[in-house]
């Protein structure tokens, strides 16, 4: 498993990873196999003003949800990690929670607002989008952020201010730029969710792509059309890539000393404590708070007009399965993947790392209907069975798994996997024996990622899922279809508190790694 | 270790679902009509006959488009939706059937080629505040609400299949140029837009706006989340686009190799204990289809509601020219 720039990959490498990514590709055929026969359509709606009025429309939700994610997340996890703020461990934990909080449940509850309280704001159309999505994928820039300040090598700082920088130029020139990385796949990841978001700009009756290609499938039943649209969708896909591609360029700069890591200095607010204190509160209060008051709300209604609530005891379990069985599969998809092109970087290996991104701003909808398509016909065994629903789990959060195990793999010395063949360990033993136990952390983390949010996954699920296996996210969908929101609110407050031990355990994964060795 | 027991999880799980689909399993239904709403009657069926159910439940536009990319390997035994436009997309993937099944509602409310069945009705309505609108005030046909006096305070929702049914029976009665002006004219006199008919009937109950175009059935829903809500239904007058009465209905799948029993559960949700059903017990009070079986205390019967003369089932090809009537007309884009 180990390698140099310009060394032959092993050929099983390559071909795990070559399955891996043309198994991620299968949306994609769908889509050339829906507009190839009509071309001529397809050409005629891209000749379409309505169309690229929606294009204008989505390009202008994404770059305003990743500004704000990012300017609502990097100061926060600066306070937490790196000055000495009143309650850091709490506001760490909080700021993080969000995202178990599935996007459109966000958006139900800003809606639902103003109906408990008189003082709240009607929110909808680009605003209302803006404050739900920036709410369900800030924490996502957030954590990398936290994770990245937390394995900042504290020399470049400490040798910059032995030269007589001042501490806000060191920020400026040195903090922020080796963050940058960190950050850019944040917002990568960001901007992926927004693209393929329905839920949220629906409700908030915001017009964007994904809406458009739900309408010509929900109100015309016409497939070349939605088809089109969502190969716009992967377009922008490619633009997005190709910015965070860039932000990579500026290097990462790596802990170069050897040793022990050592905690970075820690930076006293003094008079400002009270202003960073603010902030984090407004934040926590405004994006994890807010939505949980209005779900209790819900619930209190629920109790006081005494309709049937009931705990949704099997759909948890069936929302844990999947998502659980889903964690483990992406990351095990992911290890081949992130191992050829970090070990084994080269032109090809790092296209196929990118073509594992394509199909990631698709809607969930067309990921389900491209593999209803492709199951049905020519793998019935597996048509709606677990196995399925799982697999589309993995091609929808493929990428957050392969971001995590990508960055951890880059810490990783090939060294020790040098000796373990050197010693004649076998590749897949050197592997599970000295890889993946070194690379842990990350997997863990890319592991928890998929995790979550296969729990919130709602479109797909819809699809695919065994006939009678409900997760939490069905049920709610189920009970606010018919406006049933008090009983929704209890599969919603299930859904937040099973997932947000995860989210735990991934803080904490990652706390024991940046003080254990290094 | 561990990748092994998770590998050995997925096997189990293949294999396992390697299992169904045969002929002695249960019938297998795609229903887009809600869980909450229509489980009772697939449990009356099976006690009555015999015949296990197992349902999907989904939206029914979404399930009719994974039937379509299902084609002959579909699952699916019957096809249970909320609107005609979703069955009749399925067109012959959908087996004819047998005409005294048919002959049970009124020719108005099933397929012209014997297709699908109208299984409930529901009619369009005006929903509107009570404490903010006098009866006597309000007006009765849906074009009165491009008058100045309803500025602002209507909503509709351009992207709903029901709505846009409506707008089809508009073009059909009125003409195209007409709709279009009232189009216009709505968008003049500041209407809301929603997603859906539920919203709507909340905004309405929060005084947002005093006025909606929904179907009639979504007033008592909100009523049971909010039982002092201000709202109430009005009918609008006979032959107004408005005043449109469509249908939720089921097909039997061509692909079916039970089409037997299939057809058995259609014939079931045409039952006199199945109509009743929807009078009685169903938390949405819908209109039967079947003669002699009364709609439920407080609603007008389904004969006084003659809403436009219109053909449900040429709805599906209509439907694409109304949506581009919506979308040039500014509803959507």
């Amino acid at each position: 498993m180990t390698g140099r720039r310009g060394a032959r990959p092993p050929f099983p490498l390559v071909l795990a990873a070559g399955v891996v990514v043309c198994l991620l590709l299968l949306p994609l055929a769908y889509l050339v196999i829906r507009v190839a026969g009509r071309g001529g359509d397809a050409l005629e709606i891209l000749g379409e003003r309505a169309t690229w009025r929606l294009v204008a429309n989505t390009v202008l939700l994404v770059v305003s949800v990743v500004a704000a994610a990012v300017l609502v997340a990097v100061p926060l996890a600066w306070l937490v990690t790196r000055t000495d703020l009143p309650g850091r461990r709490f506001f760490g934990t909080a700021a993080a929670l969000p995202l178990v909080i599935p996007s459109y449940v966000a958006a139900l509850c800003l809606l639902g607002l103003p109906d408990l309280v008189e003082w709240a704001p009607e929110v909808s159309g680009y605003w209302g989008a803006l404050a739900a999505l920036t709410l369900a994928t800030y924490p996502y820039v957030f954590l990398l952020a936290q994770a990245g300040l937390r394995d900042l090598d504290p020399s470049l700082e400490e040798a910059a201010r032995g030269l007589g920088v001042s501490r806000r130029h060191v920020f400026r020139r040195v903090t922020l730029p080796t963050l940058r990385p960190a950050v850019g796949l944040g917002a990568l990841l960001v901007a992926l969710y927004t693209l393929s978001d329905f839920g949220v700009v629906s409700l908030m009756r915001y017009d964007a792509l994904t809406r458009a290609i739900y309408l010509q499938y929900r109100s015309l039943f016409d497939r070349t059309p939605a088809a089109t649209l969502a190969l716009l969708l992967v377009g922008l896909t490619v633009v997005a890539l190709t910015l965070e591609y860039r932000t990579r360029r500026g290097g990462r700069l790596y802990r170069t000393s050897p040793g022990a890591a050592r905690r970075p200095e820690q930076i006293r607010l003094g008079r400002w404590t009270a202003a960073a204190l603010a902030y984090c509160s407004l934040v926590v209060g405004a994006f994890l708070m807010l939505p949980v008051a209005v779900l209790v709300a819900w619930l209190a209604r629920g109790i006081a007009n005494e309709r049937d609530l009931e705990a949704p005891v099997a759909a948890a379990v069936d929302s844990l399965t999947a998502s659980g069985l889903a964690a483990t599969v992406t990351v095990l998809a992911a290890l081949p993947v992130a191992l050829l092109a970090v070990r084994f970087p080269s032109r090809r290996s790092r296209v196929m790392e990118r073509l594992a991104y394509l199909g990631n701003a698709l809607p969930g909808l067309v990921i389900a209907l491209s593999l209803v398509f492709f199951a049905a016909r020519y793998a019935s065994p597996v048509y709606q069975s677990l196995a399925l629903l799982v697999f589309a789990y993995a091609v929808r959060f493929f990428p957050q798994a392969l971001s995590g195990a990508e960055s951890t793999l880059q810490n990783v010395s090939p060294r020790y996997e040098e000796a373990s063949r050197g010693l004649g360990r076998g590749m897949l033993a050197t592997l599970t024996a000295v890889t993946a136990p070194l690379a842990r952390s990350g997997l863990l983390a890319g592991a928890a990622l998929v995790f979550l949010s296969a729990m919130k996954e709602l479109p797909a699920t819809l699809l695919l899922r065994p006939i009678g296996f409900e997760t939490l996210a069905t049920e709610i969908w189920k009970l606010t279809q018919i406006g049933a929101y008090s009983r929704a609110a209890v599969p919603a407050l299930v859904l937040i508190a099973v997932s947000a031990p995860v989210l735990w355990l991934l803080s904490s994964e990652r706390r024991v790694e940046s003080t254990g060795t290094g | 270790m561990k990748v092994l027991a998770a590998l050995a999880v997925i096997a189990a799980a293949i294999a396992a679902a390697g299992c169904g689909d045969d002929e002695s399993g249960p019938l297998t239904v795609y229903s887009g009509r809600e869980e909450e709403l229509v489980a009772p009657l697939f449990e009356q069926f099976t006690a009555a006959t015999g015949i296990e159910v197992e349902v999907r439940y989904g939206d029914s536009a979404e399930l009719a488009a994974a039937i379509l990319e299902e084609g002959d390997g579909s699952p699916a035994d019957v096809f249970f939706a909320q609107d005609p436009g979703s069955l009749g997309a399925l067109g012959e993937q959908l087996a004819e059937l047998p005409q005294e099944t048919l002959d049970r509602v009124d020719a108005a409310y099933r397929d012209a080629d014997g297709r699908w069945v109208g299984t409930s009705g529901r009619s369009r309505v005006l929903v509107y505040n009570t404490g903010a609108v006098a009866e006597t005030d309000l007006p009765s046909s849906v074009f009165d609400l491009t008058d100045p006096a309803w500025q602002g305070r209507v909503g509709i929702a351009p992207t709903n299949g029901s709505f846009q049914a409506f707008v089809t029976a508009m073009r059909l009665t009125a003409g195209e140029e007409r709709t279009r002006q009232w189009l216009l004219d709505l968008q003049e006199n500041g209407a809301n837009t929603y997603e859906k008919n539920t919203p709507i009937v909340e905004a309405v109950a929060a005084g947002e706006i005093d006025l909606g175009l929904v179907n009639h059935y979504y007033v008592p829903l909100v009523k049971q989340e909010h039982p002092d809500a201000p709202i109430a239904n009005h009918f609008l007058e006979l032959g107004d686009p408005g005043a449109l009465v469509s249908v939720a209905g089921a097909g039997v799948l061509a692909s079916s190799d039970r089409r037997g029993d299939a057809e058995q559960l259609v014939d079931f949700l045409l039952s006199d204990d199945a109509q009743r059903f929807y009078v009685e017990e169903a938390e949405e009070a819908e209109y039967p289809l079947v003669g002699g079986i009364e709609p439920a205390a407080g609603l007008p019967p389904l004969a006084d509601l003659k809403g436009p003369d219109v053909d449900l089932t040429t709805f599906g090809p209509e439907l694409e020219k109304t949506v581009e009537l919506l979308r040039e007309t500014g509803w959507l884009s």
